[in-house]
């Protein structure tokens, strides 16, 4: 009997088999997202239709080293406006979900997740905000659910994120 | 009176106390009662959704069961919590293998998402439930011919399949709230368009020149100043015009407010309680005006 095995899954596959990347070959490259973006119309580093087109080719590496995929600024206007109904930003952020999983991080993320991880949120609350809030009478901030929140965090392996490289942006 | 919890999120009470002192102040005197819950976190925005769609998903519905459990409806002043956290709402409200999942998650936090609740952004509370004529009926300052370049963002309004609130592409109701307090909000280029405000931190130089664009384009269409309501652009147009004169070598001088201030100010809240030093561009042109 012979094993059956899938060899060379395409990439389109594998991001549309990750939860946010689902709708990623419905896109027929028409550009309505190129012309609908703004980072697309600030730089040349930047256009959703070039790098769908990447992962439907199935350029996986070339994806992954542009660092690209780290310029979507999740404003979705691209996404109201594709006539595939493509979800794009989501498929952006399975994009990096693959990407961190392999330790290729932008410095800045792992950063936001060592706030989360040590804090419960992404932005320090500094001594002289504490005093100040005090001052103009706003009531002192509530406890954060941190420990809850690092058990959420080690169940799902977000943790482990941590270990890996960072990637300068 | 109608009572909901205040999910405060990070920037706010991290960097901005004269949003969050202007929003308890208006929204106390239209009869809205916010409850600080004890135990929230982050909500997972954008940034964490990046590193992991599914632990983002957990971390927002955690938040949305400390709600469930003081039977309260959420409400949020910032744009990006308002988006993740009804994002995960609707989503989990809709999938039950999804909700299973997650519950399974939270369980060991023993919490349990049981879809219970409401998320609303306090710019849809003041639209849907206090209502215009209320705010009109409340007005104690004028506001003289106050030319405002209103910026709603984002993550008010999109993605649209799952927030529905107002229209995307032709939005009135956050123009009819400023309109409400007896200013006139103005038409201006590329109005609808993103701020960049997500992209600081990891590409600085993109944000800002999206930052600037937005700056020229109020500027050129005559405004007194854009009022937003999110911390996000707020920070990304006022801290960005700082930006700006050292990138650019450019002065705007565009005084940057939030909603809840102009609505305070409006309702006669004493300047002197609003913490307006805050402000990186400096709001004096606007009080001048407004008497």
């Amino acid at each position: 009997m012979t094993e059956t095995k899938e060899f060379n899954v395409p990439f389109s596959k594998e991001v549309a088999s990750r939860y946010g990347g689902e709708t990623v070959m419905l896109c027929y490259q028409c550009g309505t997202c190129a012309s609908s973006c703004p980072v697309a119309k600030t730089t040349e580093k930047f256009n959703p239709r070039e790098i769908f087109r990447l992962v439907l080719l199935g350029e996986r590496q070339e994806v992954f080293q542009s660092n690209a995929i780290w310029l979507c600024s999740s404003c979705y206007n691209c996404q109201e406006r594709c006539p595939q109904m493509v979800e794009l930003v989501d498929v952006f952020f399975a994009l990096r979900n693959i990407a961190a999983k392999e330790g290729h991080l932008p410095k800045i993320y792992s950063e936001f997740a060592f706030a989360l991880m040590n804090d419960g949120r992404i932005v320090p609350v500094s001594k002289f905000i504490e005093r100040k809030r005090e001052q103009i009478g706003l009531p002192p901030l509530k406890t954060i659910g941190t420990e809850a929140l690092r058990k959420i965090l080690a169940v799902t392996g977000f943790d482990k994120l941590l270990l890996k490289k960072e990637v300068e942006s | 009176m109608t009572s909901y919890s205040l999910f405060l999120g990070c920037t706010i009470p991290a960097r901005l106390p004269n949003y969050e002192v202007s929003a308890r102040k208006a929204l106390s005197r239209l009869d809205i009662d916010l409850v600080d819950l004890e135990g929230m976190t982050c909500c997972a925005p954008p940034p964490v959704q990046s590193l992991d769609l599914e632990t983002s998903l957990a971390i927002a519905a955690y938040n949305i069961c400390l709600s469930e459990e003081a039977d309260l409806d959420m409400i949020t002043l910032c744009s990006g919590c308002f988006e993740s956290l009804t994002v995960a709402n609707e989503t989990l409200k809709q999938n039950e293998p999804l909700k299973a999942k997650v519950n399974g998650i939270l369980a060991e936090a023993g919490k349990e998402f049981k879809g219970s609740i409401e998320v609303k952004h306090y710019l849809q509370v003041l639209s849907e439930e206090v209502g215009k004529e209320k705010i009109k009926a409340n007005i104690a300052r004028k506001m003289g011919n106050l030319r405002v370049a209103s910026f709603s963002g984002c993550h008010l309004l999109r993605p649209s399949k799952i927030l529905k609130f107002d229209d995307t592409e032709h939005p009135h109701a956050y123009d009819e709230l400023i309109e409400a307090l007896g200013a006139k909000s103005i038409w201006y280029r590329n109005k609808q368009k993103c701020c960049g405000g997500l992209l600081r931190g990891y590409a600085d130089d993109i944000a800002l020149a999206i930052a600037r664009e937005k700056i020229i384009n109020a500027s050129k269409a005559g405004a007194d100043c854009i009022v937003t309501i999110c911390p996000f652009c707020y920070l990304t147009l006022d801290l960005g015009q700082v930006l700006m004169k050292s990138t650019y070598q450019e002065e705007h001088n565009l005084p940057i407010l939030h909603y809840s201030e102009l609505l305070s100010l409006a309702l006669g809240v004493d300047v002197k309680e609003l913490a307006l030093e805050f402000h990186k561009i400096k709001i004096d042109s606007i009080l001048n005006k407004i008497g």
